[in-house]
């Protein structure tokens, strides 16, 4: 959910189109909630290229969260090549959310119907079909994190730090 | 740099030993959630961070190789105890000429600055004040001394919801404006979530768990399988268990990120607060050890 602060017509430079909120219910990790929300706000038109994002300051003060998550959440919209860092001025939109272009989303979604329709044959229902997706989108992400982080082996350290004595 | 540094830290009061061989390297730039069960340590940890109690066994350096209690030590950090510490009988402005008087650096107006912006008078007494409004007197009064390091013990146990919103608010702005860095001891364990990057979690006086809470979420899941499965022989450390008929449900540490599932089982990320209660459960469930039973 994105709370949008109302656009001053003459387009104010220091305030961001958006404000962030958080759904502590959602089980989401909060940096990824933020993340969700920039890529969100961009999909529904109340952000565009050249605005600027919440200060870290501004955010932490608001939400009372630590500020490294929205580091975090920064550093990954400007992997995701969504924002850029300006030294000094903050961070700005500097990219678009590609959405799938419209024949692109056709046949995604001619292909999902059919999956969908094999599912029910297979005796699941609703409530199954909601399952087995949501934990392979998870599997899913998880594998493409191990992917990416397979190289720097990032818990190596903290095993060794949290010992095991019990 | 460091914050913290300790090596086969202990201390003992009489023949009981609060803390024991506590080994920790806390980076610089964290906030840091000290959290266990009560009796498990963590305002005995703090009182050595801040040099109001000396190690009985092992060494503890602060901010980069100061001895904890050290002048260098005690000038970087600032600490607010869990009862706030205000004179009630003060009135602001005395609190402000007190606690720059007893340190050897104090901002002044940095201190008022803030006061002002929080809205509290410098005429008003300071046990008049609201509990939120005490707490931010105390973290105004620590932060006046720019600390690198902010000790709080417990500091939100008392405040109402809104006061403890805008003192953690408070606290991590610091954390940008400043690049202080923070170890909090805490009961508030779904507030974690937010406010902790980094957790030290002591148990019985032994840190149980201590690293980045990325790290710590990306080597724990909580797996179902079939009642009969054995997670060891995986090489899964188990942290907690509880069957359901056909079904037990497990914590596990993983040997390694990305450790491939048999098949059939089906695994699910933990947050913060989940992972913690089960390594207090664990605690909980445990025999208590004895003199002899310093099981490795």
């Amino acid at each position: 959910m994105v709370v949008v602060k109302q656009v001053n017509d003459g387009g104010s430079e220091s305030e961001s189109p958006i404000g962030f909120r958080l759904d502590p219910a959602s089980g989401v990790p909060t940096y990824l909630q933020l993340v969700q929300q920039v890529e969100q706000a961009l999909r529904l038109g109340y952000l565009h290229p050249g605005d600027r994002l919440p200060r870290v300051r501004e955010v932490v003060a608001a939400l009372a969260i630590n500020p490294n998550t929205v580091l975090k959440a920064y550093r990954e919209l400007e992997g995701k090549g969504l924002t850029a860092g300006r030294p000094g001025q903050g961070t700005f939109i500097d990219g678009s959310v590609a959405p799938a272009t419209l024949p692109e989303l056709a046949g995604l979604r001619h292909a999902l119907l059919a999956w969908l329709e094999e599912a029910e044959a297979n005796g699941l229902d609703a409530v199954s079909i909601a399952a087995l997706v949501t934990s392979t989108m998870r599997d899913f992400e998880e594998r493409r994190r191990d992917r990416s982080s397979r190289a720097g082996g990032p818990t190596a350290r903290s095993r060794r730090k949290a010992g095991g004595a019990a | 740099m460091n914050v913290l540094e300790a090596v086969g830290l202990g201390r003992r009061y009489g023949t009981t030993w609060a803390l024991r061989e506590c080994t920790l390297s806390v980076p610089a730039g964290h906030l840091v959630a000290v959290v266990g069960p009560n009796g498990a340590g963590k305002s005995t940890l703090l009182n050595l961070v801040v040099g109001l109690s000396r190690p009985s066994a092992g060494h503890l350096t602060v901010l980069g190789g100061h001895p904890a209690g050290s002048l260098a030590a005690l000038d970087g950090i600032a600490f607010v105890a869990q009862d706030m510490s205000v004179y009630r009988h003060l009135t602001v402005t005395d609190m402000l000429h007190l606690t720059r008087n007893l340190n050897r650096r104090f901002d002044t107006a940095y201190a008022r600055t803030r006061l002002d912006e929080l809205g509290i008078h410098l005429t008003q007494k300071a046990g008049r004040l609201s509990g939120g409004q005490q707490a931010q007197l105390s973290l105004t009064l620590a932060l006046a001394r720019h600390p690198r390091l902010l000790v709080l013990d417990e500091p939100t146990a008392s405040l109402d919801p809104l006061a403890r919103h805008d003192f953690m608010g408070a606290v991590m702005t610091a954390m940008v404006d400043d690049g202080v860095s923070v170890v909090l001891s805490s009961h508030m364990l779904a507030e974690l979530e937010r406010v902790a990057d980094y957790l030290v979690l002591l148990a019985r006086g032994r840190v149980r768990l201590a690293g980045t809470v990325e790290d710590l979420l990306a080597a724990h899941r909580l797996v179902t399988v079939p009642a009969d499965a054995s997670s060891r022989a995986l090489g899964w450390e188990v942290v907690e268990r509880s069957a359901a008929g056909s079904m037990t449900h497990q914590l596990i540490r993983l040997p390694s990120v990305g450790s491939p599932l048999p098949p059939g089982w089906q695994a699910r990320p933990v947050g913060i607060e989940e992972l913690t209660l089960a390594y207090l459960r664990e605690n909980a469930a445990a025999p208590i050890p004895t003199l002899a039973g310093a099981i490795r």
